[in-house]
């Protein structure tokens, strides 16, 4: 998972939603991020480096490639799922994920009889070491106001089809736990590694959005190289 | 606060709209306001729940309207401003004219990985017992407090039950306001789609929240 394996694209995209912004005439609002990064060095508040490197952290290092290894694995090994789903912080800890904003882990599986859909109607807490940051969607008034109440409404938009046997059950984190769902193991993955498994994964999966992909939804990202 | 992030159930917010390829950041200023606020937190100047209370003061309509990082720039610089670390005039020129304060600690760029992995705890232990157990049933307060709380409008006065005990963990309410971190329990309350919205949802749904042991009360089953 990288987040600039489609530089063009995700360009394209920034310009679209946010004219003019690396024009000569910056935005307002970049212009008082300016000034106040130039104020808060020269106060002494703030380490250059350690703003480059948060932000390195989380645009190259921290994301849901972390999270899907997690989910891989307790695909593959019962007793890893079960530890998973009894002591999350541990389980998650041992891949190397830890820290801020997971410091409290809670993973929930769905079955056929339940889906699990996670939210933050009060702010936008997400699990970030292994989601990394939350999209824009995840953090959007939209999304934070019907999750509760139309939680079904919510899935459709995002094209998700429920079992007719499965309950919805939504985690509003409105606390310091944060929520990872486990999803459905697809059919036709028998006798698949890890890595393998881990890419059929998404972010909007392990949120609760989306179903795992299927194998034959691989096929079209084969290019992506996972 | 019912203020305008209190979202849970509103209506006429629109569909939701996924960005295909989504960036982590939309825009430099989107990255630079990311990390100066995680920067300033690990000075010390303030708590992550009063960073919470400082986003959701800002006026319901700018906060509808606002993005994202927009929100975070504007609770950046409402906590600078409060704590005395700048003046709005400093932050508009983006010059010092008032001395710096002293900060408890200036996060350097070698510590930032090592302190992104060991994160903030926020569970603590406590003498008391846990007043409910799992599988009460239990109704969360009518209140609505002018200060920081993390219990939603939309759950208010409402019935549930008690699914899981999580442990102790820093009270925001108090801790927004410089109260210190008062611990207490905090329990997965589940609440039948029906309690919450009424007849017309579906009874097999249901929203489960994390609420702290004073927005609860028991009741007589």
């Amino acid at each position: 998972m990288t987040a600039n394996s489609d530089d063009d694209v995700l360009k394209d995209d920034a310009v679209a939603h946010h004219d003019h912004d690396e024009g000569s005439a910056l935005p307002e609002v970049a212009l008082r991020v300016r000034a106040l990064e130039s104020l808060l060095v020269e106060k002494g508040y703030v380490d250059p480096a350690a703003l480059d490197e948060l932000i390195d952290a989380y645009e190259t290092r921290v994301g849901p490639r972390n999270g899907a290894r997690v989910i891989a694995r307790a695909w593959a090994e019962p007793e890893y799922k079960a530890w998973l789903l009894e002591d999350a912080d541990a389980a998650i800890a041992a891949m190397g994920f830890t820290g801020r904003q997971g410091e409290h882990m809670l993973v929930k599986e769905n079955t056929p009889k339940v889906h699990n859909m996670v939210v933050c109607t009060l702010c936008s807490c997400y699990p970030w070491p292994v989601l990394g940051l939350p999209p824009v969607w995840y953090k959007s008034p939209a999304y934070r106001s019907r999750a509760v109440s139309d939680p079904r409404g919510v899935l459709e938009e995002f094209g998700v089809t429920l079992l007719p046997s499965q309950a919805v059950r939504v985690w509003d984190s409105t606390a310091e736990l944060r929520y990872l769902v486990l999803p459905m193991r697809p059919e036709g993955t028998e006798g698949w590694g890890q890595e393998e498994l881990a890419r059929l994964v998404t972010r909007n999966s392990m949120i609760g959005t989306a179903l795992a992909l299927n194998p034959a939804d691989l096929a079209g990202t084969e290019q992506e190289g996972g | 606060m019912d203020g305008g992030h209190d979202l849970g159930g509103m209506h006429g917010l629109g569909p939701v709209a996924e960005e295909r390829n989504e960036p982590v950041f939309h825009a430099e200023w989107e990255r630079r306001c990311f990390a100066l606020t995680l920067a300033m937190g690990f000075t010390g100047s303030w708590n992550i729940d009063m960073s919470r209370h400082a986003r959701e003061r800002m006026h319901p309509a700018d906060y509808l309207r606002r993005s994202y990082y927009e929100i975070w720039l504007h609770g950046l610089q409402t906590l600078l401003r409060e704590q005395g670390l700048a003046t709005d005039k400093e932050m508009t020129d983006g010059i010092m004219q008032v001395p710096p304060k002293k900060v408890a600690r200036v996060l350097t760029g070698g510590e930032v990985m090592d302190a992104l992995m060991k994160g903030g705890p926020c569970d603590r232990e406590v003498d008391a017992l846990a007043r409910f157990a799992c599988g009460q049933t239990v109704r969360t307060r009518i209140a609505h407090p002018s200060g920081h709380t993390r219990l939603p409008r939309y759950a208010r006065g409402r019935i549930g039950r008690i699914e899981r005990v999580h442990g102790a963990f820093v009270f925001p309410d108090s801790n927004a306001h410089g109260g210190g971190e008062q611990p207490q329990y905090c329990y997965s309350v589940y609440f039948n789609a029906v309690d919450l919205w009424g007849e017309d949802a579906d009874p097999r749904d249901g929203v489960s929240l994390d609420l702290w042991e004073s927005y609860l009360e028991e009741v007589a089953e």
